[in-house]
C-alpha cells in the first residue's frame, strides 16, 4: 500500500466499510463450484453499500483470495437486500489534501476494479438492487451482468456531483454498449436532475446480458451463470460502432454540455473527452486517464461545491433550521384555497394528491370557479393517462377537489392557503372573510411572493396563526417552499406548515418576514444589475449573456420572461420601496410592462426589436466581465445584509433556496462557495460566507 | 344437482433443502421467502400450466406468525408472482399441515370447485419455535382434558415407548441407523435431489449462499454414537435427538389437478388421489395416530396392508414408526417402508413434512410399475393421525 493510501485512509477513518463477503456455492447443472461474494456494509437498506479504502482493500482481498483458488468455475459479486453498491465513498473527500491522494483513490479502485475483469474464470455481476457510480462499475469490469427488473435505481451521477465516473465507466461503458448511449448514462442524465434509470432499462440499453425478476433473483441469475460457465447459453453483444457514430455522439454530448454550462463546470466535459478517447485508448490507457481527471476534478472547487450542493439537498433540506418541535404541529384534514385562478389551481391538486384531504377551492365568479375545478380535474386525468394514477385513485381524487362560491365551505378546514392578487388590502380583506367562517387555531397562509406575513395577519383576531408558505412556479417541478413567520406567528402554526410542507415533499426554509423572502430578493437583484448594464447601454444580448460563466439554468432575460416582466416590475419595485439604496426600478422594464409586452425574445429565441427597442440605454456599455463582476458584487453584499437581519439561519440556507427555488446549479454549490471562492465575499464584505471548505452545517 | 367426483391426481412436487433451526443454513432467510421460491419453481417446471389455472393455494404453517402468518397462502401467491386472480389461504394441523392442504384442496377439485390447486407448507422452526404465542385454555389443565405431557412432543414418545414395552430404545435407535444410512444412499444414488430447488440464503456475517442439498443428515451414524445421547425428555428415557427428527427450516409445494386436466395441458399425472383419513387418538400418544387413520381408510376401501406396496411415514420419532409397523406387523427393515430414509435423516419442518412425503412416493411409483398402492401417513400433535392412499399411475399389474 502506497504512502498516499495510507493518508488517505486517515482522512476516511470514519469510513462505513462496505465488506466483500466470500461464500462458495455449487451452482447448478453440476457447473461446479463459484465464489459469491456479497457487498454488505453491515446496515439495512437505508445505509447503502459505499467503497471508500477500507471497502477497496475488503474487496481486493475477496478476488485476490478467489484468484489464488484452482478449484472455482467463476467469481460472482451481488449486493446486500435492495442495494447492489451506490458508489464512492464521498464522505472523506472535502479532507483530501492533495493530489496525490485524490489520484491514489482513483488509482486504487482501478487496480482492485479490474481484477474483475482480468480473472481466469468468468466473472458475474448480479446486480439485485440500487446500483450508482462505483457500484455500476463494479459490475461493468466483470465479464458478465445480470440485472434485477425490480432495480429502482442505476445511474453514473458523478457529472452531477462534479466528477467523471472514474473508476472504469467512461471507458468500459462506451465499449460495451457504444458512445451515444453510453453518454445518456455518463453525461445526459446526470444533467437532466439527475435522471436515473430502472433494471428493465439497464437490460434494454445492454448494460446487463440477462434480467430476472426479484423474487429469486440471484438463484435464477446463478443458474444462468451456471449455463454460461457450461456453455449452454452464449452472451451474444451487438458490435459496438467505433465508427463515425461515435464521434457523432461525442460531438453531440459537447454541444449539450456546452450549451447548457458555457465551462463552468469542468466534470460533464471531462466525461465527454474521456469517452471520446476511450475510441482508441488502451485498457490501460482509458484507466490511466481516467484516473487523471479524478485527481484534477476532486482537488476542484466545483466538487468541493457539488458535495456541499448534495448535502444541502439531501440532508439539510430534510431538518430545516429553525423549524419548531413538530410535535407541536395540527393535524390538517382539509384544505381551503381561496382563488381559482393557475396558481390556486395547482396548489388544489397538489395538496389533494399528497395529504388525500378535501380540498375546497372558492372564487367570487362562478365561472372562473368551474375552471379551477376544471384545471384540476383535467391535471388529474393526464395523470390517468400518463399511468400515474388508476381509475379508481383518480375518482378519488376528483372527489376530493370541489369549488364553493362562499366561505362557508371552509368552516371545517384546518388550513387555508390564499392565493389572490398581490395586494395588501386584498389578502387582508380575504383573510378576514375566512377568519369569520373557520376555528381559531385553523392555519391561514398566504402564498404572497413580496407582501409581509405581519401586516397581512394585523387586522385579524388571530394574528398567530398566519403563515407565509411561498410555492415557486411550476410547483410540481420546483421543490422549495419558502416558510415566513410574521412577528406573532406562533411555534404550534409554524410546526404545522413545516409538517405540512414535508408531507407535501416540499423542500422547506425558514424566512424571516423580510421583503420579497429569499429567491426574488435575490434574483431580482441580480436581474436588476443585468437591466441596469442595459439601462446604461449595454447590448441587451450582451448583457444577458455575461452571467453566461456560473452557467445557470437559464439567462437572466429568459427567467424575466418566464416570470412574466410584469410581475418581475411588481417586485422589484416592492423591494426598491424597502431598500431603495440597493434595488433599482428599471425605466427600460417599466416601459416593456407599459408596452404590454409579455415576452423579451421571439419564438426564434432572438430578442423581439419591439421590446429591444423599449429597452435602449444609455450611452455607457458595459464589458461582459464588468457585467458580471457587478452582479456578483451585489449578490455577495445582499447576502451578507440578509444573514445580518437574519433573514435566514445560515449562508447554506441561502444556497439551498436558490438551489431547490431557481435551480441554481451545483457546481456553484448555490452561490456562496463561488462568491468566496472568486473572491468576492471577502472583497465586499471583508470576509468570506464559509471558513475553509463550504459547510452544509 | 347431480355431480361426479372427479378423479385427483399428483403432477409434481418441488422443496428447498431442509435446514438445521437455529444457527443453519437459513438462520437469517425468512419463511415466506422459502415457500415463494418452491411455489415459482413448481411453476418453472410445469410451463404447460398457465399461471391464471391455478384455483388455489394452499398453504399450511403450524405457527402462523409473522413470516408465516398474514394469510400465507395469498401472500406467498402474490409475493410469487402468480395472477392477482388466483386465490390462497393458509392451513394448521401441526405436522400433518402440508398433507392436509393436499386433501383439502384436492378434495375441491373432486368436488368440481377447482381444476388446479398448489398445495404446500413451510415451517421455519428457528424464527418460530414449536410452542411460540401459545395460550393453552386454562381448562385443559383443570378439566384433566388433555395430559399435560401431550403438549409436549417429546414427551409423548416417551409415553409410547411405555405403551408399547417391547419397543425398546436399541430398536428405536436401529431404526434411525437405518433412515441415516437410506438417506445417504438415496443422495449417492441421486434420487433426493430432483425434488430439490436450490434456494438463496442470507447470512450478515457469511454474505449470500445457496442452499442446495439438506443439511439435517448424518451419514456414518452407528448404534455407538447414538447409545451416548441423552434422553432430555425424560431421565434415563428412550427418546434422543437421535431416534427423532430435528428441529428444521424448510418448504414444500406440490401441484395437484383434476385428471382431465393433467390431460388437457399436457402434464404428467405421477400418481392418483384415491382416499384419505384423518384420526383423533389420546393426545398423549399421539404418535400412534396413523394407526387408526389407516385401519379407518382400509376398511373404506376393503382394503389390507398386503396392498400397499410403498409406504411413506413421517419419522417425527422412530418409536411412533415402530408402533405403526408393529400394529401391522411389518418387519423394522421391511423394503417398503421409506426407501430413501426418513425425518429421522432428512429433517422435519412441521407442516411442510407431508409434501416431502408426497414427492418421493411418486418417484418412488415411476420406478416401480408393479406396485399398485401407496401411503403417506404421519401423527400429528394433539392426538391425530392422517393417512392418504394414492395409486400409480404407473400400475403396469392390471394389463
Amino acid at each position: 500500500m502506497s504512502t498516499a493510501i495510507e493518508e488517505a485512509r486517515e482522512l476516511f477513518k470514519d469510513e462505513v466499510v462496505t465488506n466483500a463477503i466470500s461464500r462458495d456455492v455449487e451452482l447448478p447443472y453440476g457447473a461446479g463450484t463459484a465464489v459469491l461474494i456479497t457487498l454488505d456494509n453491515g446496515h439495512d437498506h437505508t445505509k447503502p453499500n459505499t467503497f471508500g479504502p477500507g471497502g477497496l482493500l475488503s474487496l481486493d482481498s475477496a478476488i485476490e483470495a478467489a484468484k489464488a483458488r484452482t478449484d472455482i468455475v467463476a467469481v460472482a459479486v451481488t449486493g446486500k437486500p435492495f442495494i447492489f453498491a451506490v458508489g464512492a465513498d464521498l464522505t472523506g473527500v472535502p479532507a483530501l489534501q492533495n493530489r496525490e491522494q485524490a489520484e491514489a483513490i482513483g488509482k486504487l479502485g482501478h487496480d482492485v476494479f479490474r481484477k474483475l475483469g482480468e480473472l481466469d474464470v468468468p466473472t458475474f455481476a448480479l446486480v439485485n438492487g440500487a446500483a450508482m457510480g462505483g457500484g455500476v462499475e463494479v459490475a461493468l469490469h466483470c465479464s458478465y451482468r445480470t440485472v434485477s427488473s425490480g432495480v429502482p435505481a442505476f445511474a453514473l451521477p458523478e457529472a452531477f456531483l462534479g466528477l467523471v465516473p472514474g473508476w472504469g465507466g467512461t471507458y468500459l461503458l462506451p465499449n460495451l454498449i457504444g458512445a451515444e448511449k453510453a453518454l445518456k448514462l455518463i453525461v445526459d442524465n446526470p444533467l437532466a436532475q439527475n435522471k436515473m434509470i430502472k433494471g428493465k432499462q439497464v437490460f434494454e440499453m445492454g448494460i446487463a446480458d440477462a434480467i430476472f425478476e426479484p423474487a429469486d433473483f440471484v438463484e435464477e441469475s446463478l443458474r444462468w451463470a451456471a449455463r454460461v460457465v457450461k456453455g449452454d447459453v452464449t452472451v451474444e453483444r451487438p458490435e459496438v460502432d467505433k465508427g463515425e457514430a461515435w464521434d457523432n455522439a461525442v460531438n453531440m454530448a459537447r454541444f449539450v454540455v456546452e450549451g447548457k454550462l458555457h465551462g463552468a463546470a469542468p466534470a460533464p466535459a471531462r466525461a465527454v473527452e474521456l469517452v471520446a478517447a476511450a475510441k482508441t485508448a488502451t485498457r490501460d490507457e482509458g484507466f490511466d486517464a481516467e484516473d487523471q481527471a479524478l485527481a484534477d476534478l476532486i482537488m476542484s472547487d466545483e466538487l468541493k461545491a457539488g458535495l456541499y450542493a448534495f448535502d444541502l439537498v439531501q440532508k439539510r433540506a430534510k431538518r430545516p433550521a429553525g423549524a419548531p418541535d413538530k410535535s407541536l404541529a395540527r393535524k390538517v384534514t382539509k384544505v381551503g384555497v381561496v382563488g381559482a385562478g393557475l396558481m390556486a389551481g395547482q396548489l388544489a391538486l397538489l395538496f389533494a394528491r399528497r395529504l388525500d384531504v378535501p380540498v375546497v377551492m372558492t372564487d367570487l365568479d362562478q365561472d372562473r370557479l368551474n375552471k379551477g375545478v376544471d384545471y384540476v380535474h383535467g391535471e388529474v386525468d393526464k395523470l390517468l393517462k400518463k399511468g400515474r394514477v388508476n381509475q379508481d385513485k383518480a375518482n378519488h381524487l376528483k372527489a376530493l377537489v370541489s369549488g364553493s362560491l362562499t366561505k362557508d365551505a371552509f368552516s371545517d378546514a384546518d388550513f387555508v392557503i390564499e392565493a389572490v392578487f398581490e395586494k395588501m388590502e386584498v389578502k387582508q380583506q380575504v383573510f378576514a372573510e375566512v377568519e369569520a367562517v373557520v376555528s381559531p387555531e385553523a392555519i391561514l397562509a398566504t402564498n404572497t411572493s413580496s407582501l409581509s406575513i405581519t401586516e397581512m395577519a394585523s387586522k385579524l383576531q388571530h394574528p398567530e396563526r398566519v403563515v407565509g408558505f411561498h410555492f415557486f412556479n411550476p410547483v410540481a417541478v420546483l421543490p422549495l417552499l419558502e416558510i415566513v413567520r410574521g412577528d406573532r406567528t406562533d411555534d404550534a402554526s409554524l410546526a404545522t406548515a413545516f409538517a405540512t410542507a414535508k408531507k407535501l415533499k416540499k423542500t422547506s426554509v425558514l424566512c424571516k418576514d423580510a421583503p420579497a423572502f429569499v429567491v426574488n430578493r435575490l434574483l431580482t437583484l441580480f436581474m436588476g444589475e443585468v437591466l441596469a448594464a442595459v439601462g446604461e447601454g449595454t447590448e441587451p444580448e450582451v448583457a444577458d449573456r455575461a452571467v453566461a460563466p456560473l452557467g445557470l439554468p437559464m439567462s437572466p432575460l429568459m427567467l424575466l420572461q418566464l416570470v412574466g416582466p410584469a410581475v418581475g416590475l411588481h417586485v422589484a419595485e416592492t423591494l426598491h420601496g424597502a431598500f431603495p439604496e440597493r434595488f433599482a426600478v428599471s425605466p427600460q422594464l417599466d416601459a416593456v410592462v407599459k408596452a404590454g409586452k409579455t415576452a423579451i425574445f421571439a419564438p426564434d429565441l432572438t430578442i423581439d426589436p419591439e421590446v429591444k427597442e423599449l429597452l435602449k440605454g444609455g450611452g455607457s456599455p458595459s464589458e461582459e466581465k464588468e457585467i458580471l463582476d457587478r452582479a456578483l458584487r451585489a449578490m455577495a453584499k445582499e447576502i451578507r445584509i440578509m444573514l445580518d437581519e437574519g433573514v435566514v439561519a445560515e449562508a447554506a440556507d441561502i444556497d439551498l433556496c436558490l438551489i431547490t427555488g431557481a435551480g441554481w446549479p451545483f457546481h456553484t454549490g448555490g452561490i456562496t462557495p463561488y462568491l468566496d471562492k472568486v473572491g468576492v465575499s471577502t472583497e465586499v464584505n471583508g470576509k468570506p460566507f464559509h471558513e475553509g471548505a463550504p459547510k452544509a452545517f | 344437482m347431480s355431480r361426479t367426483a372427479r378423479d385427483v391426481v399428483f403432477v409434481d412436487g418441488v422443496r428447498t433443502p431442509f435446514g438445521k433451526s437455529g444457527k443453519g443454513l437459513y438462520a437469517e432467510t425468512r419463511a415466506d421467502d422459502l415457500i415463494v421460491r418452491v411455489i415459482r419453481e413448481l411453476m418453472r417446471r410445469n410451463p404447460g400450466l398457465p399461471p391464471e389455472r391455478v384455483d388455489e393455494v394452499a398453504i399450511a404453517a403450524t405457527t402462523q406468525i409473522g413470516d408465516q402468518g398474514l394469510t400465507l397462502g395469498r401472500t406467498a401467491a402474490i409475493l410469487a408472482g402468480l395472477p392477482r386472480s388466483v386465490p390462497g389461504y393458509s392451513i394448521d394441523r401441526m405436522c400433518a399441515g402440508a398433507l392436509t392442504a393436499a386433501t383439502t384442496a384436492g378434495a375441491g377439485i373432486s368436488f368440481g370447485a377447482y381444476d388446479v390447486v398448489i398445495a404446500g407448507g413451510v415451517e421455519h422452526m428457528g424464527r418460530h419455535p414449536m410452542g411460540e404465542g401459545v395460550d393453552p385454555n386454562p381448562r385443559i389443565i383443570s378439566e384433566k382434558l388433555v395430559d399435560p405431557s401431550a403438549l409436549v412432543m417429546g414427551n409423548t414418545a416417551e409415553n409410547l415407548h411405555d405403551r408399547f414395552p417391547t419397543i425398546t430404545k436399541e430398536r428405536a435407535d436401529a431404526y434411525a441407523v437405518r433412515s441415516q444410512e437410506k438417506v445417504a444412499k438415496a443422495y449417492a444414488d441421486g434420487k433426493i435431489q430432483p425434488d430439490l430447488v436450490e434456494t438463496l440464503v442470507r447470512s450478515a456475517e457469511k454474505g449470500f449462499g445457496l442452499a442446495t442439498q439438506d443439511e439435517p443428515p448424518r451419514p456414518g451414524t452407528t448404534m455407538e454414537s447414538l447409545a451416548s445421547l441423552k434422553t432430555p425428555f425424560r431421565a434415563h428415557g428412550n427418546v434422543t435427538p437421535g431416534n427423532a427428527a430435528g428441529l428444521n427450516d424448510g418448504a414444500t409445494g406440490t401441484l395437484l389437478m383434476a385428471e382431465e386436466v393433467a390431460e388437457e395441458l399436457g402434464l404428467d399425472a405421477r400418481m392418483r388421489l384415491v382416499d384419505f383419513s384423518f384420526t383423533g387418538v389420546e393426545p398423549e400418544v399421539m404418535g400412534v395416530g396413523p394407526v387408526p387413520a389407516t385401519e379407518k381408510l382400509f376398511a373404506r376401501q376393503g382394503l389390507t396392508i398386503d396392498d400397499i406396496g410403498l409406504i411413506e411415514i413421517n419419522e417425527a420419532f422412530a418409536v411412533q414408526v415402530l408402533a405403526f409397523l408393529e400394529h401391522f406387523g411389518i418387519a423394522d427393515d421391511d423394503a417398503r417402508v421409506n426407501p430413501w430414509g426418513g425425518a429421522i435423516a432428512v429433517g422435519h419442518p412441521l407442516a411442510s413434512s407431508g409434501g416431502r412425503l408426497m414427492m418421493q412416493l411418486a418417484r418412488q411409483f415411476a420406478e416401480r410399475p408393479d406396485v399398485r398402492y401407496g401411503i403417506t401417513t404421519m401423527c400429528v400433535g394433539l392426538g391425530m393421525g392422517g393417512t392418504i392412499l394414492w395409486e400409480n399411475t404407473n400400475y403396469e399389474g392390471g394389463k
